[in-house]
């Protein structure tokens, strides 16, 4: 394997770890573990000041759970669909321009 | 750093709009200045808002036994400066206020300086100062996608604790409790926010030297060994 290649996977694997390890030591506490932060914090606000009240509300709320990690997945999916659009353009581009010797400038 | 919609005192939430409105119009100016001068940028350009787009909708387990999301926008702010990721990182909170009831219209303004001011404005910042003292490419990108997604929870602390400090304690009380919540349960993913955008970086100049070049992220006269991939 290239060492571009390896380094790379390395970078993706220390960010999977990142994320799955929290999970795999089973550090998630109270009644919903790993709650979002932002509600926790909401929560916060409450327990602080349980006077203050929310002066305006969401014009449209998803009606479920499952609807709202639906429009999580599609916000996520659109942005990978770009992102894998412009790196399959961005290669076949650098690629038909011809693969310049190395230390040679690429034909602009 | 979602502040949740009308969880901000009325007057404070149109403080927040008044201090990010100038930020956003400069950067929407910078934003059809650039696709103008460069239209080739274009697909770059919104590489860079997918980026914001993917990383800030998912949201990763952390050490602190709770959830949150990087923001994603450091890579644009490396790439195109700070001004055009004020927009790309706006219309990103504007599809989640809308559409997902994350974060709010009457909290935009605050969640927009959080995420689309500071977070990119540390991401520039941290990236020039790390080239200027002599950092490599990887190691200035790290830092300066790491620190902005860490700055952008910290301001958002700030930002809550202002509007709600702490009955006994004040604000440094509330600072010190929505810290804990927010930037400390981000440490982590701060941490994979730099490594992804860092992966990101390596892959564009294999794919994309010369827009590289163009914007001033690689050296203009040598070409990386290999550019091709």
């Amino acid at each position: 394997m290239k060492r571009f290649t390896r380094t790379n996977l390395i970078l993706l694997l220390v960010v999977v770890a990142l994320a799955v390890a929290p999970l795999v030591l089973g550090l998630g506490r109270g009644e919903e573990p790993f709650a979002g932060a932002d509600a926790l914090a909401e929560e916060a606000i409450v327990a602080s000041h349980p006077d203050y009240e929310p002066w305006f509300s969401s014009l449209y709320e998803p009606p479920s759970g499952e609807i709202e990690s639906a429009l999580f997945a599609l916000q996520a999916a659109l942005g990978a669909g770009f992102l894998g659009y412009y790196f399959g353009v961005a290669r076949t581009r650098q690629r038909l321009r011809g693969t310049p010797e190395p230390g040679t400038t690429p034909v602009d | 750093m979602h502040i949740a919609e009308g969880y901000l005192p009325p007057v404070q939430a149109a403080a927040w709009f008044a201090v990010s409105t100038p930020f956003v119009v400069h950067g929407a100016r910078s934003l059809v200045h650039e696709v103008r001068a460069n239209p080739e940028a274009k697909l770059l350009l919104g590489a860079s808002g997918a980026f914001a787009f993917v990383l800030s909708a998912l949201k990763i387990p952390s050490v602190t036994g709770s959830c949150s999301h990087p923001t994603g926008v450091g890579l644009g702010a490396i790439l195109f400066r700070a001004p055009v990721m004020s927009v790309l990182g706006t219309i990103v909170l504007l599809f989640q206020a809308l559409l997902l009831a994350h974060g709010g219209l009457s909290t935009l303004g605050a969640n927009v300086f959080s995420m689309a001011v500071v977070g990119p404005w540390v991401a520039y910042g941290v990236y020039r100062l790390g080239r200027r003292l002599g950092g490599g490419l990887g190691v200035s990108v790290f830092f300066a996608a790491a620190l902005a997604d860490l700055a952008t929870y910290c301001v958002t602390s700030a930002q809550l604790a202002l509007a709600f400090p702490d009955p006994d304690s004040g604000f440094v009380g509330a600072l010190a409790k929505f810290g804990s919540i927010f930037a400390l349960t981000q440490i982590p993913l701060a941490v994979s926010e730099g490594l992804l955008t860092v992966l990101v970086i390596r892959l564009l100049t294999r794919v994309s030297p010369d827009d590289l070049r163009r914007l001033g992220i690689l050296r203009r006269p040598a070409p990386t060994p290999g550019a091709v991939a």
